[in-house]
């Protein structure tokens, strides 16, 4: 009974928590990674270094006036901002973030869920955010933000033909769909899939930056184009959701990238002995250094890049990763039946 | 026991759903209740233990297909057509013309499903994608290859429809 | 312009495709003050583009008429903003030139190496936010640390580190600080080092060259056409620099080169700017090396009073060729009429013929790579 309904539930809270304060810290990070980048020091006042910055930035949204234009529709603008964010927190219920943890006795597992089609769910999710985006720029009920909207939402639909492309190889090669097992797959096979599939993983990591409206693909959110983007028509704390749902995709990009193609909880070079230190290092803490630096690429390539134009956007997704995707998939193929 | 109730609120929330659809007044909010229903069908597929297909459904369906639907509704211009004003009753005689149909094909299922003898109850192992991979690739594999070449002309139809004169 | 939408016979589409007209500025970030453009787009292909200025229209040359000829110099700092010495060395060469003053030759070289300092500061501003408006925030930033050595050094020669006024009629107001002249070897030094970075992250990067390549490209006829002036002109194969053409302060007296760009596009553009802050480099080092002794001012009576008379000078000015047009009547301590040829008011026109045709995204690359300072444009 305990550990079927109670742990469950105190591991929702917990991830639930850690997530949302990854989420303000990842926007701190941004503005330092940026600045740093950038010949400048980022908030520096709010708190040592600007570290009690993002706890500034959730009380100012808070605060703020909520305005909703006169004629939009009052049910869907609301529902709107919901929409993007639940998907990007409930993704991590199947996200392995360790093996086991014994903890008063009882070992639990260290993810929320171990659905066995669990890589399929994180995709099928992430594909209702879709709708919140859309809604957004339609209910502010005035066109630029909604044509902003429907070109975001073609983007991210494009991208996901792409990255859902890459997942088939990874799932060829570990043989199934969970999560976790496509992790102990990587153990049994003594090596990560970003070394087996190094293409998978790149056009993962190109169509994760396209699927999160991250720059170099940024551009319906930009400041300098034209319209001001979908979520134009929102403050406060609607705002925020928006924002927040943003980095939570980007978090959960990482994860996923770090438990496809980067082992999860496993340390690297498990079979080197005079590295074998790395073993003492908990599963956990393996599990956020991977997903930090994945993170930290994020925002690197950021600050470096300019931002491709939207048919550009478009035609580098459809002319050159999916068919680069798809023949991924069959030399992977090939490979899997002649090896 | 628990099951029952489930299915009965699951069945409910389905029909709720759906008369709302037929019944809303703005085609967006009609489409969005269309998107509630489909997430209602994955939880029934999740309730029968068929998670894969419930994933496939939101993933497709409610995450693909319907999110096309949004975009033609919000694009283009849902006036009623011309012919609709001349002949007030045309639109009632359509509907009842389509709800015949639909009752017909109901009873010819119903019918069919009295008159063939029960198919031994087929159960979906805790690996369900590999079951539903065989039986595709092996048994169906005419009609998976059949709807894939329709999927095809309708991507080459969208195409040639959508292609601007130069 | 109409705004009526284009009535024709052809079958009527499935799809409602008006044509939309879309407003963008004044206030808008990317259009490098307050600009107003009003487009005309079919989905998202511009048809056709409306400039409306007259922002920042301060009557500038209307108040040059109730100032005296050293009072002017103040005003014309305001102009391009960005690269206020050049403004005064246009302005007080053609004032020397209707006075017919000798200026001494140390002046000379002074004012050289304030225009090119300048030069390369407004190359640099130009640099950052026309990556910045493509989306490269970084280089804006890198961009604006060279910068600030250079207003440095100017602010330590004159006091002023924006609006300069920094020369006077019949030369310089003050003689170089010590060490000055070692400053800004230093800095050429500096530069030097960082030029290639900004061209590590710009000049060879793929998205780079995919939103500048065949954007925008004019042929040198129709550059010439249309009236360019400046790194437009040269990008487009013109060879044409007032500095070689027609020297003026001490330019005859210096070796550099002139880069000319081939296709006309917004990459020649940026390669041609680019190489110019290197020129404008080697012009500095040889001023500093070659500096000459002697007066910074010739001998000017206490107010001047130019003969009645009319002339115009243009010089280069970073943004293309600045030209001012006196006329004096010979009595009062004012100009009879004042007017300045803005070079980013000329090549501003370009624009609608530029963003025909290219989508909404590049309107904003366009307007960044004409290089356009709106005090310049509306005075």
């Amino acid at each position: 009974m305990i550990e079927a309904v109670i742990f469950p539930l105190i591991k929702i809270v917990i991830v639930f928590a850690a997530v949302l304060v990854a989420v303000m810290y990842v926007v701190l990070l941004e503005r330092k990674v940026q600045a740093w980048v950038q010949v400048r020091l980022g908030p520096m006042r709010v708190g040592p270094h600007g570290l009690l910055q993002p706890i500034a930035d959730a009380l100012k949204l808070f605060v703020k006036e909520d305005i909703t234009p006169v004629r939009a529709d009052k049910w869907v603008f609301t529902a709107a901002p919901v929409i993007v964010l639940v998907p990007a927190l409930i993704a991590f219920a199947v996200i392995p973030f360790a093996n086991q943890l014994s903890l008063f006795g009882y070992t639990i597992p260290g993810r929320v869920a171990d659905v066995n089609v669990g890589l399929l769910y994180i995709v099928s999710v992430a594909s209702i955010g879709i709708y919140g985006i859309i809604l957004g720029g339609w209910s502010s009920n005035s066109k630029y933000p909604l044509l902003a909207s429907l070109r975001a939402s073609a983007q991210l639909i494009s991208y996901e033909i792409a990255v859902t492309m890459t997942l088939v190889t990874v799932i060829m090669l570990a043989g199934t769909l969970s999560m976790v097992g496509i992790v102990n797959a990587q153990l049994a096979k003594g090596w990560w899939f970003a070394f087996a599939q190094p293409v998978a993983f790149f056009i993962y990591f190109v169509g994760g930056l396209a699927e999160t409206n991250r720059a170099p693909f940024d551009l319906p959110e930009a400041e300098q184009e034209l319209v001001g983007g979908f979520h134009t028509e929102y403050s406060g704390m609607r705002f925020a959701f928006f924002f927040l749902a943003e980095y939570a995709n980007m978090i959960v990009v990482s994860s996923v990238a770090t438990t496809l193609f980067f082992g999860g909880w496993l340390a690297p070079f498990p079979n080197v002995s005079w590295l074998s230190w790395l073993g003492y290092i908990p599963g956990w803490a393996w599990f956020g250094i991977k997903t930090f630096v994945f993170l930290y690429v994020f925002l690197w390539v950021r600050a470096t890049l300019p931002r491709y134009r939207y048919d550009q956007l478009m035609r580098l997704g459809w002319k050159w990763l999916i068919p680069l995707a798809i023949l991924n998939v069959v030399v992977t193929g090939f490979l899997k039946v002649l090896l | 026991m628990a099951e029952v109730i489930t299915f009965y609120v699951l069945a409910a929330l389905i029909l709720g759903f759906a008369a709302l659809v037929v019944t809303a007044r703005s085609a967006v909010h009609s489409v969005l209740f269309l998107v509630a229903d489909f997430l209602c069908v994955a939880v029934l597929y999740v309730v029968l233990q068929a998670q894969f297909l419930a994933v496939i459904q939101v993933l497709v369906y409610a995450g693909g297909i319907v999110v096309l639907y949004l975009f033609v509704v919000m694009l283009v211009n849902l006036k009623r057509p011309a012919e609709a004003y001349s002949d007030p009753n045309r639109l009632g005689r359509l509907g009842l013309a389509m709800s015949l149909a639909v009752v017909a094909e109901l009873g010819a299922i119903a019918a069919y499903g009295w008159v063939k003898p029960d198919g031994p109850a087929s159960t979906l192992d805790a690996a369900n994608v590999e079951q539903i991979g065989m039986a595709l690739y092996t048994d169906y594999l005419i009609p998976f290859e059949v709807a894939s070449i329709l999927l095809l002309v309708a991507m080459i139809g969208a195409i040639v429809l959508a292609k601007r004169e130069m | 312009m109409s705004h009526v939408p284009v009535q024709t016979d052809a079958p009527r589409p499935m799809f409602d495709t008006d044509e939309l007209v879309i407003n963008m500025g004044p206030q808008h970030p990317s259009t490098h003050g307050v600009l107003r453009l009003v487009l005309r787009l079919d989905g998202e292909k511009v048809i056709d583009a409306d400039i409306v200025i007259g922002y920042l229209h301060r009557g500038i040359e209307k108040l040059c008429e109730n100032r005296d000829w050293t009072q002017i110099v103040l005003l014309t700092d305001r102009m391009d903003y960005v690269a206020a010495a050049t403004n005064n060395l246009g302005y007080v060469e053609t004032v020397e030139k209707l006075y017919s003053i000798e200026v001494p030759r140390r002046a000379r070289y002074i004012r050289t190496l304030l225009s090119e300092l300048q030069r390369v500061a407004s190359h640099l501003v130009w640099l950052g936010t026309h990556a910045m408006d493509i989306g490269a925030v970084t280089v804006f930033l890198f961009c604006l640390r060279e910068r600030e050595l250079v207003l440095d050094l100017l602010e330590e020669y004159c006091g002023a580190r924006l609006t300069l006024n920094s020369m006077r009629v019949g030369g310089q107001p003050f003689d170089l600080p010590p060490d000055w002249a070692k400053k800004v070897l230093a800095f050429c030094d500096i530069q030097d080092r960082k030029l290639p970075e900004y061209e590590h992250l710009l000049t060879q990067n793929r998205i780079w060259l995919e939103r500048t390549r065949n954007i925008g490209v004019i042929s040198a006829a129709e550059a010439i056409g249309i009236g360019l002036c400046g790194p437009p002109l040269r990008a487009s194969g013109v060879n044409r620099d007032v500095r070689k053409d027609e020297p003026y302060a001490a330019y005859s007296e210096f070796e550099f080169d002139i880069p000319i760009g081939t296709r006309g596009d917004t990459y020649d553009r940026y390669l041609v700017r680019l190489e110019e802050i290197r020129q404008s480099l080697r012009i500095i080092r040889q001023a500093v090396a070659g500096l000459p002794e002697g007066p910074v001012m010739a001998k000017v009576p206490r107010l001047i009073k130019p003969p009645a008379g009319e002339t115009y000078h243009a010089i280069e000015a970073p943004k293309g060729e600045l030209g001012y047009f006196i006329a004096s009547d010979g009595k009062s301590v004012s100009p009879y009429r004042f007017r300045v040829r803005p070079p980013s008011f000329c090549n501003l026109q370009a624009l609608p013929r530029l963003v025909k045709g290219h989508l909404v995204a590049d309107v904003v690359a366009l307007i960044g790579t004409i290089d356009i300072v709106l005090g310049e444009v509306d005075r």
